[in-house]
């Protein structure tokens, strides 16, 4: 959690100061889900991931630097600086990529999930999407397809109350998300999404049914971004979302509220807290530093592009 | 030499894949309906079962990304459009998704699928199930677009999609499905992105394409009669085009019809017809550029309108001759 969260506002201040620019939807707020899931998936699960991409790439485990590097659309980048933010991918662990067309994974994810059903073994596939991507048609035909044909797959359903500045609200004529999943015949549930354990639980629960061939389930995630729906603000100048409404939601931190359990717990002091910061830091210093020293694309690679796509 | 239907050569080639390939899997509305794809995937479900062979409900987006991320994760899909209209419902994951997957991601990962779209013009069945529209997908960056006119063609053409690595849509048109031609045994491939003259000629290049081939073939000897010699280009594959066999045959003859059984306007005909006018040769003609193909217009339903409709080999073979008078 803290790794992505730290990451993410390192962007968004490379954001604000003009060295990235290519369009960021940060995650900040939103860890505990990425997190609680990915914690019981293996480098052979597969995740499918949207335009707010950079927190599923961390939990899986993915490498900072070629991250960071993407993101400065740099040649050394996971997708060689021809995805940018919202198309990452890493096939050593397991993300075959991200799409900035809202539902645009759900289906993908069914179908990996067809293939690892097919080939048996015990591997899953998660389909990351928030609520806005409860809109599209893509949606429905995915969890029907899933459901019938008793699919590995889980649905993780990030609702943080806004597709891009539409209160979810205002989108859906049942914005109870759970419920819906539910006329699919799939087993769903609404848990708090920024509660890292209960996120765990759940998403572990999920993933043995899959493992066990018992088909997919649904976990409707609350949660809510700190940022705005793309870069460094906070979109409460815009007239988007009250002061109130933010604070409320920045007072329920997953991170501060993990952190504060560890350490009433005894398993965590706070001098290992900020080394943890410490230690994150440095290591997006270096991914930072990386990044910026990586060259561009060569431009004769488009050459070589334009031929593989004649 | 043994001859089989152009559906059969189709079916042929699908036993073949899903038996030498277990990473095969046949997906698409109808694959296990009589009607639907012909007799095109009789027999399949029965000897590879429904986890190779699926019949999906009426999902066509949602499909096309199942197939999608199926290959991702190590199929080579097939993924059947028993009318190809019903594409335009996958747009999204057909031009989004497969189509930049292998670029976006800076080739971390290809998209083994072949989409088989099927046109079903004629029969009175109106402007929602006859469209040709290879014209839509061989404009978008990351797809090939091949189109066989025969079963021999077909077979081969089937067999090096599925085996390309990543997307190509495979398109057949329903009127080729009962033509008869030699069709070996056993896997072999004809190559993507090569044409074929199918007869030589010396006085006027026919560039078509899929079922229009067969009219444009006997528009050719109804103007032999008449004296005239006409060479018939095959393009076997839309995209990427045998640009370099249409220039050598247009410079041979000096003339050229492009016969598209798709519409005119920002099509495949005036691709090729670009294609020739970017080089010196456009000098060299001894008449302007001739392209015939569907009015830009919806295909009717009537009969009586589809006669007209739809080029034949009478107004192909008029239309070369008056390029002759020219």
């Amino acid at each position: 959690m803290q790794r992505i969260r730290l990451f993410e506002e390192r962007v968004a201040d490379l954001v604000s100061k003009g060295e990235i620019t290519t369009p960021c939807h940060l995650y900040t707020g939103q860890e505990a889900v990425a997190t609680g899931i990915c914690a019981s998936l293996r480098n052979d699960d597969y995740v499918f991931s949207t335009h707010r991409s950079h927190g599923h790439y961390i939990a899986k485990g993915g490498d900072l630097r070629k991250l960071m590097a993407e993101i400065y659309c740099k040649s050394t980048g996971c997708s060689k600086g021809r995805g940018g933010s919202m198309h990452i991918t890493s096939a050593e662990k397991g993300l075959p990529g991200s799409s900035a067309i809202v539902a645009g994974t759900i289906p993908i994810a069914v179908g990996a999930a067809l293939r690892l059903s097919a080939v048996g073994g015990d591997g899953v596939s998660v389909a990351f999407f928030g609520d806005g991507a409860v809109c599209e048609g893509a949606f429905y035909e995915a969890l029907n397809f899933a459901s019938l044909k008793k699919l590995p797959v889980i649905f993780v359903c990030e609702n943080n109350l806004f597709s891009t500045h539409m209160p979810v609200e205002d989108s859906l004529a049942n914005p109870i998300i759970y419920k819906i999943a539910e006329a699919f015949k799939l087993p769903s549930c609404r848990i708090d999404g920024n509660d890292v354990l209960k996120v765990y639980k759940t998403g572990q629960a999920a993933i043995e049914r899959a493992r066990k061939r018992k088909g997919p389930s649904f976990i409707e995630c609350m949660t809510y971004r700190w940022r705005g729906h793309v870069g460094p603000n906070y979109d409460v100048d815009k007239g988007i979302r009250t002061q109130k409404e933010l604070d409320r939601w920045m007072a329920k931190d997953p991170i501060k509220a993990l952190e504060k359990m560890l350490i009433a717990k005894r398993f965590l002091t706070n001098g290992e807290a900020s080394k943890i910061v410490t230690g994150i830091e440095r290591e997006i210093d270096g991914a930072v530093a990386f990044a910026k020293k990586s060259p561009y694309p060569p431009s004769d690679e488009m050459e070589i592009i334009r031929y593989l796509f004649r | 030499m043994r001859e089989l239907t152009y559906a059969q050569a189709i079916n042929e080639a699908l036993r073949l894949l899903l038996e030498t390939d277990d990473r095969v899997m046949l997906i698409g509305q109808g694959v296990t309906s009589p009607w639907y794809v012909g007799t095109t995937t009789a027999g399949l479900i029965e000897r590879f079962g429904n986890r190779r062979v699926i019949d999906p409900p009426v999902s066509e987006n949602g499909i096309t990304g199942v197939a999608i991320g199926a290959a991702l994760a190590g199929s080579r899909s097939i993924l059947v459009f028993p009318r190809m209209d019903f594409m335009y419902l996958a747009m999204d994951q057909i031009a989004n998704h497969a189509a930049n997957w292998h670029a976006m991601f800076g080739g971390e990962y290809c998209v083994p699928l072949t989409i088989w779209g099927i046109i079903n013009r004629g029969g009175e069945q109106a402007a929602q199930h006859s469209q040709a529209l290879q014209a839509i997908f061989a404009h978008i960056p990351g797809l090939k677009v091949v189109m066989p006119s025969n079963g021999y063609d077909a077979k081969g053409l089937l067999i090096s999609s599925v085996r390309d690595g990543n997307p190509v849509v495979f398109i057949d048109d329903r009127w080729l499905y009962n033509l008869r031609c030699v069709v070996p045994e056993g896997l072999y491939q004809v190559p993507i992105g090569k044409g074929a003259v199918l007869r030589e000629g010396k006085d006027v290049s026919v560039i078509t394409s899929s079922y229009t081939v067969h009219e444009v073939l006997k528009a050719a000897d109804e103007c032999r009669g008449k004296g005239i010699s006409v060479e018939v280009v095959d393009l076997r594959t839309i995209k990427p085009l045998d640009s370099e066999l249409i220039l050598g045959s247009v410079r041979k003859t000096g003339r050229v019809v492009i016969v598209d059984g798709g519409w005119k306007a920002f099509g495949v005909s005036g691709e090729i017809a670009a294609r020739i006018a970017e080089t010196p040769l456009i000098r060299e003609l001894k008449a302007p550029i001739c392209r015939l193909s569907l009015p830009d217009a919806p295909a009717p339903a009537s009969t009586a309108l589809e006669d007209v409709y739809y080029p034949r080999k009478e107004q192909i073979a008029a239309t070369i001759q008056r390029l002759l008078e020219a």
